[in-house]
């Protein structure tokens, strides 16, 4: 096995007891991006010296027989619109193509006091808006389970460069489903926390009350170790939750005798590719062996998130990116004549179309006349449908149901259609909307395609989710399969 | 499809610029994404609060105490245009 291939960790533990150097480990990650980068072009930005120099500081403390974290020294990636200091973020838009921030973000400062080493900084559609990442200004992210398909989005610069063994584990953000749905679409583990779980101080917004930092991952065992260096109240951030955090390692085991499992009957109907449902539904019976009961469960109002998400998703997008004007950092165009024309050429010139219909959106959404038709009206759906998840934890434990409708489909096949492209979310969004956490994990193949069944939890219970996810994880082979590139 | 005026007014509170050829296209994907989202007007909502946030938040404060600011440097690193510790705008009183 290539020091690639490992799980992150597999690879701490071989660095714990000095059979690898971190040095060592971070040569394999950079060898292997100069040998696959060409062809998936997850990276925006490689910071292979500052990697190197990190790698050789840890390696100096372990020989000195400090104790060091699960995670030093190993190789990791944080999507672009994760503030680093002193290392370009942009967002990948024009708008921040040369934005180097002044400060780490909190997720970004805890994993540096852990010893991870950043080996760059990942692709992603424009300001996380879009399900493909074929809206970057930067590249397109390629599936590197098929060059022709998309890796998902809006992290799919994250999943494509843990699924090539590019990283052990790689930060994205997920708003409506960007860290679910490419993590289905690239066969990876993919988590979303609970809303408030982790800090979003320094994850550059979109919707402030949806954003959340998620996580990218080879097997269940590194995302629950992961997600506990990262979980936690942050002083800096108002909306993170002082919410105890557990060892969720400790909490991974088969035994699912407890375990109640919800079936949503919406998530089963027309759009859904018969295979995918198949895969999933036959990841249920897998749980049921292990001694998990199952019931169906009823989440009404399924139907109206998309149209919910689109309304609010934009308005707090209206609001967050008012502040791209051109005056204190980013992109400036060039030819004005006034102060207001300044802001106009900068914002018109600097951000791309899905960028600007967003705004446009939330704009109208919140413009006098439209605010009670849509924003006031959109909150209260939103409402109705936390509703119906909290009705449905009150009988079961998890709810399983497909990430996504079908499998990666292909680059430049839904650019065009923006509502067929929002589409790819239906399944992710509900659960975002409601601020409950959750989860994807391979559960088969189409086509030599991945498929990814989603987990979701009750609030601030990634515990159980994570357990879950493991069981099954453990009686299949799924996680075990790799792109070959 | 969205009409001419509601799109450049909507463009102008937004502060973007939408050339002459494209408001076809613009329209038109706006008013498809508008109409869609028309289908909330068939949810009741009678009688049902709004969640602004999931988690129920509520304000959070912080002692009023002098803290360590950015330097300037850092502040300006990103300024497009700087002069004298400042950013520079474009004359807005004559």
């Amino acid at each position: 096995m290539k020091l690639y291939e490992m799980t992150l960790k597999e690879a701490s533990e071989k660095i714990k007891k000095q059979e690898i150097t971190a040095l060592e480990l971070t040569q394999s990650i950079l060898d292997r991006i100069k040998e696959v980068e060409p062809k998936v072009d997850s990276y925006i930005t490689i910071t292979e010296e500052e990697a190197l120099n990190r790698a050789k500081e840890i390696d100096e403390k372990i020989k000195a027989g400090e104790e060091v974290s699960v995670l030093a020294g190993i190789p990791m990636a944080v999507k672009d619109n994760i503030c680093t200091d002193g290392v370009k973020t942009t967002c990948a838009s024009k708008m921040l193509e040369n934005f180097v921030p002044p400060y780490d973000a909190t997720v970004v400062k805890k994993l540096n006091a852990a010893g991870a080493i950043m080996v760059g900084k990942t692709n992603m559609d424009e300001f996380a808006m879009g399900s493909s990442t074929e809206n970057s200004y930067l590249k397109k992210t390629k599936n590197p389970w098929d060059l022709n398909k998309v890796p998902g989005g809006s992290s799919g610069g994250s999943a494509a460069a843990v699924a090539a063994g590019q990283a052990f584990y790689a930060l994205g953000s997920d708003t409506g489903g960007s860290v679910k749905q490419p993590a289905a679409l690239t066969g990876l583990v993919g988590l979303r926390p609970t809303y408030g779980r982790i800090s979003r101080y320094g994850l550059i917004a979109f919707g402030s009350s949806l954003d959340q930092v998620g996580i990218f991952t080879k097997d269940v065992t590194d995302c629950a170790i992961v997600l506990r260096e990262l979980a936690g109240k942050d002083k800096m951030d108002g909306t993170s939750a002082e919410v105890e955090v557990a060892d969720y390692e400790k909490h991974l085991d088969k035994d699912m005798s407890n375990i109640k499992i919800g079936i949503p009957k919406e998530y089963f109907v027309e759009g859904i590719d018969a295979d995918v449902k198949k895969a999933v539904l036959d990841g249920v019976e897998k749980l049921k062996e292990l001694g998990a009961t199952v019931k169906e469960v009823s989440l009404p109002h399924t139907d109206s998130a998309i149209a919910t998400y689109y309304v609010l998703a934009p308005s707090e997008a209206s609001s967050n990116l008012a502040r791209f004007d051109g005056i204190r950092y980013g992109y400036r165009a060039e030819g004005y004549d006034s102060l207001e024309g300044l802001y106009t050429k900068t914002r018109t010139e600097g951000f791309g179309d899905e960028v600007k219909r967003r705004i446009m959106i939330g704009t109208y959404a919140l413009s006098a006349g439209y605010y009670d038709a849509y924003y006031k009206k959109a909150l209260k759906v939103r409402t109705l449908i936390k509703k119906d998840f909290v009705d449905a934890f009150e009988d079961v434990d998890v709810i399983i149901a497909p990430t996504a409708p079908n499998v990666a489909f292909n680059i430049g096949e839904k650019t065009s259609d923006p509502m067929a492209m929002y589409m790819e979310d239906a399944c992710t969004i509900p659960s975002c909307l409601a601020g409950v956490p959750g989860m994807s994990i391979p559960c088969g193949f189409k086509d030599g395609l991945p498929i990814g069944m989603q987990i979701i939890g009750n609030y601030f219970d990634e515990a159980t989710m994570l357990k879950v996810a493991h069981a099954f994880e453990s009686v299949t082979e799924f996680k075990d399969q790799r792109a070959k590139l | 499809m969205l009409d001419k005026d509601t799109v450049k007014h909507v463009a102008k509170l937004s502060r973007l610029e939408i050339k002459e050829d494209e408001f076809e296209t613009v329209s038109k994907k706006m008013g498809d994404i508008l109409s869609y989202i028309e289908k909330l007007q068939g949810v009741d909502t009678e009688n049902t609060d709004i969640t602004y946030n999931p988690i129920n938040l509520v304000n959070q404060f912080r002692t009023d105490e002098v803290r360590e600011s950015l330097e300037v440097k850092k502040v300006l690193q990103n300024a497009p245009e700087k002069e004298m510790g400042c950013f520079k705008v474009p004359k807005v009183l004559d």
